[in-house]
């Protein structure tokens, strides 16, 4: 906190903190209302008498309502809600399982296995799909949801055994032994007392990795064509933007639907996400 | 309740980290053996191997008849308290107690009759409930004890389990601790390094440094006879006092002379001192072996020594001295008056000097 008088709390701190606010939620907030606006009202001239961009006296659901009769929203919704579920949850066994290894079985190498392991992670989406499209084409997975639901969990297993590595080695070496000298194996030890207390650890690993897939958008339009098949990110670009025409009011309202399952992950979490960021753990 | 005996037990960390070197001890059973040693002397190597944390890199290691070398911890039937307790976070301070009992599939009435018991002699009854974010530094360490006692094994291992603790709270849970042992009799081995802690729980208490057993023994034994200047040193508050003295003889007599002291060595240390005429030795005297002289002390066993501090702790006072070129901590009755800058004749218990050997700093 800055200390002293008022003006100088207004100054440096209260001030600065509202612009950042109003700056990150503008996006939001013009999603929010474009989504809202009739027709007539978004393709107004930015000159013309009553032109309000800010604000709508005649709200409408008609772009709703065309995002999910005139396209395959719904089926978009829900192919991405089965994608990033899929995805994270395999990413996170894996990514579990690797992580506690990584951190806590002294077997040779461990150390640059863990190296290796996150550079696998730097290497650019843009470059690897291409040799990765190879593959989904030899086991003609291409075009079906497991395209994706197999291919993700290439940056999201990195992702997660690297944050999990860091929040296992967090938790204090005793009370595993502990439980090992109470006549605990070393997978009673993990499944009884180590997994409970990373839960938090493991809550933020699953929020990142499912968010990464949720939004993930190269793989999604290389690995598939058709229609009923898309993801939200995906279909929305390419159903709804045809050559130079941007259908603004259903893209905005795909974009917002799209974002609410995210935020309500966020939201549902958030106070194990933020103790699993900091990695707390109290004995 | 068993013995536990270790022998030739040697640690390598990582090939070259000589942790522990040859220890060999018998704990006998329902014993309270305390380690002690200065920081990073190996008493947790040990204790881990005698846990089955660690591996043993050479040795043996017996629990009550059975060789435990390669028994997993939870076959050999002990259990560990650890320096920051350990308790498991997400259980309530039952099911903590309880842990240990389920992964041995103890009866379900069993477990609740024991954790019951346990939590009566530590008196958490009340906080069986609570999980262990909800307790304070006392009570998780009541309940690190009572995950320890409900499974009535065969020896307690503690790593400095009071260290935690505020001045207070450990003096009072070193009381309980004894008490505790001294009620169900089960073969206890202790790590600290605090003297004190070492002094007043063990039975007999292991001396270590530098991964070498220094000496065993009960407490007064070690404090009345130190094997070496190491643990005549490290045992007792204020420290010993050393002087480093010249044998020679006069008028037939052995005497011990440096500058500002010249002591008579007395009849019973003669024989032994004999061998080293003429070489220097390490004069030991304990602060509370010191006095302030009267006219009657025999001129023999007396020196002068000159005030340079006055510590009046109340039951004692400390005089830190100047004699010759060295320095000695005496203690005297409260009762004397004495100001920094005095001069003052002290005289010296010759019954209990310690002697040691300059380059072995073993006692002669
Ligand atoms: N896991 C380890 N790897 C390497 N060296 C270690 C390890 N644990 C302890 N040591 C070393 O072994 C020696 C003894 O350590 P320790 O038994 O913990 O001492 P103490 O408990 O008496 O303070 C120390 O020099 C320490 O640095
Ligand atoms: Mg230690």
């Amino acid at each position: 906190m800055i200390e002293g008088a008022a003006w100088r709390r207004w100054i440096f701190f209260r001030i600065p903190l509202l612009l950042f606010i109003l700056v990150l939620l503008f996006p939001f907030y013009w999603m929010v209302i474009t989504t809202f606006r009739p027709d007539g009202e978004l393709y107004r001239p930015w000159n013309a008498r009553n032109y309000n961009p800010f604000w709508t006296w005649y709200p409408t659901l008609e772009h709703i309502r065309y995002l999910f009769a005139e396209t395959q929203f719904a089926t978009w919704l829900w192919n991405t809600m089965l994608i990033a579920l899929a995805s994270t949850a395999i990413s996170l066994v894996c990514g579990v399982l690797a992580g506690y290894a990584l951190a806590r079985l002294n077997f040779p190498y461990a150390g640059s296995l863990g190296t290796g392991i996150f550079i696998t992670y730097l290497v650019p989406q843009t470059l690897l799909f291409i040799p990765l499209s190879e593959i989904i084409r030899a086991y003609k997975l291409g075009d079906t949801p497991w395209s994706l639901i197999l291919t993700y969990p290439t940056f999201l297993i990195p992702f997660c055994t690297w944050l999990m590595m860091g929040y296992f080695k967090a938790i204090p070496k005793e009370l595993e032994e502990c439980a090992r000298i109470d006549g605990a194996a070393r997978w009673q030890a993990m499944l009884y007392i180590v997994i409970p207390v990373a839960v938090p650890g493991i809550l933020s690993a699953g929020i990142f990795a499912f968010t990464l897939s949720w939004n993930e958008f190269i793989y999604a339009l290389v690995f598939l064509s058709s229609p009923a098949q898309k993801t939200v990110p995906v279909g929305v670009v390419s159903e709804l933007i045809r050559g130079d025409v941007f259908f603004w009011g259903p893209l905005m309202a795909g974009a917002l639907l799209g974002s609410i399952p995210v935020a309500i992950a966020y939201s549902f979490f958030v106070e194990h996400y933020v103790a699993g960021l900091t990695g707390s753990v109290k004995g | 309740m068993a013995q536990v005996v270790l022998t030739g037990i040697n640690k390598f960390y990582d090939g070259n980290v000589h942790a522990v070197k040859d220890v060999n001890l018998d704990i006998r059973d329902r014993e309270f053996m305390v380690f002690v040693g200065p920081s990073g002397c190996g008493k947790t190597t040990t204790l881990r191997m005698i846990a089955g944390l660690e591996e043993i890199s050479s040795g043996d290691i017996h629990i009550g008849p059975q060789r435990v070398n390669d028994l997993a911890p939870m076959d050999r039937d002990i259990a560990m308290v650890f320096q920051n307790y350990a308790l498991y976070p997400h259980m309530s301070v039952f099911d903590n107690m309880a842990f240990g009992l389920k992964m041995r599939k103890f009866a379900k009435e069993e477990i609740r009759k024991r954790v019951q018991d346990a939590s009566e002699i530590l008196g958490i009854q009340q906080l069986l409930g609570r999980k262990p974010r909800q307790l304070s530094g006392g009570q998780r360490q009541r309940v690190a004890l009572g995950r320890a006692i409900v499974r009535h094994p065969q020896v307690f291992l503690f790593d400095e389990p009071l260290s935690n603790l505020d001045a207070k709270l450990r003096v009072q849970m070193r009381v309980e601790l004894k008490k505790l042992h001294q009620r169900l009799g089960t073969t206890a081995i202790y790590v600290t390094h605090d003297q004190v802690e070492a002094m007043t729980l063990g039975d007999r208490v292991v001396v270590m440094k530098d991964g070498v057993v220094q000496q065993v023994g009960e407490p007064l034994e070690l404090y009345n006879a130190p094997a070496t200047k190491f643990v005549a040193g490290f045992l007792g508050s204020p420290a010993m006092n050393f002087a480093t003295v010249t044998v020679t003889e006069r008028d037939g007599a052995l005497r011990t002379v440096s500058e500002g002291l010249d002591i008579k060595v007395p009849s019973e240390a003669v024989e032994r001192l004999r061998p080293h005429l003429g070489r220097e030795v390490t004069l030991g005297i304990r602060p509370e072996d010191l006095d302030i002289a009267s006219g009657a002390d025999p001129q023999d066993f007396t020196f002068d020594a000159l005030v340079e501090v006055v510590e009046k702790l109340g039951s004692e006072i400390l005089l830190d001295l100047k004699v010759g070129r060295g320095a000695m901590v005496a203690s005297v009755d409260p009762i004397v008056r004495v100001t920094f800058g005095d001069k003052l004749r002290m005289t010296l218990d010759p019954a209990r000097l310690h002697f040691f050997d300059v380059q072995t700093e073993a006692a002669i």
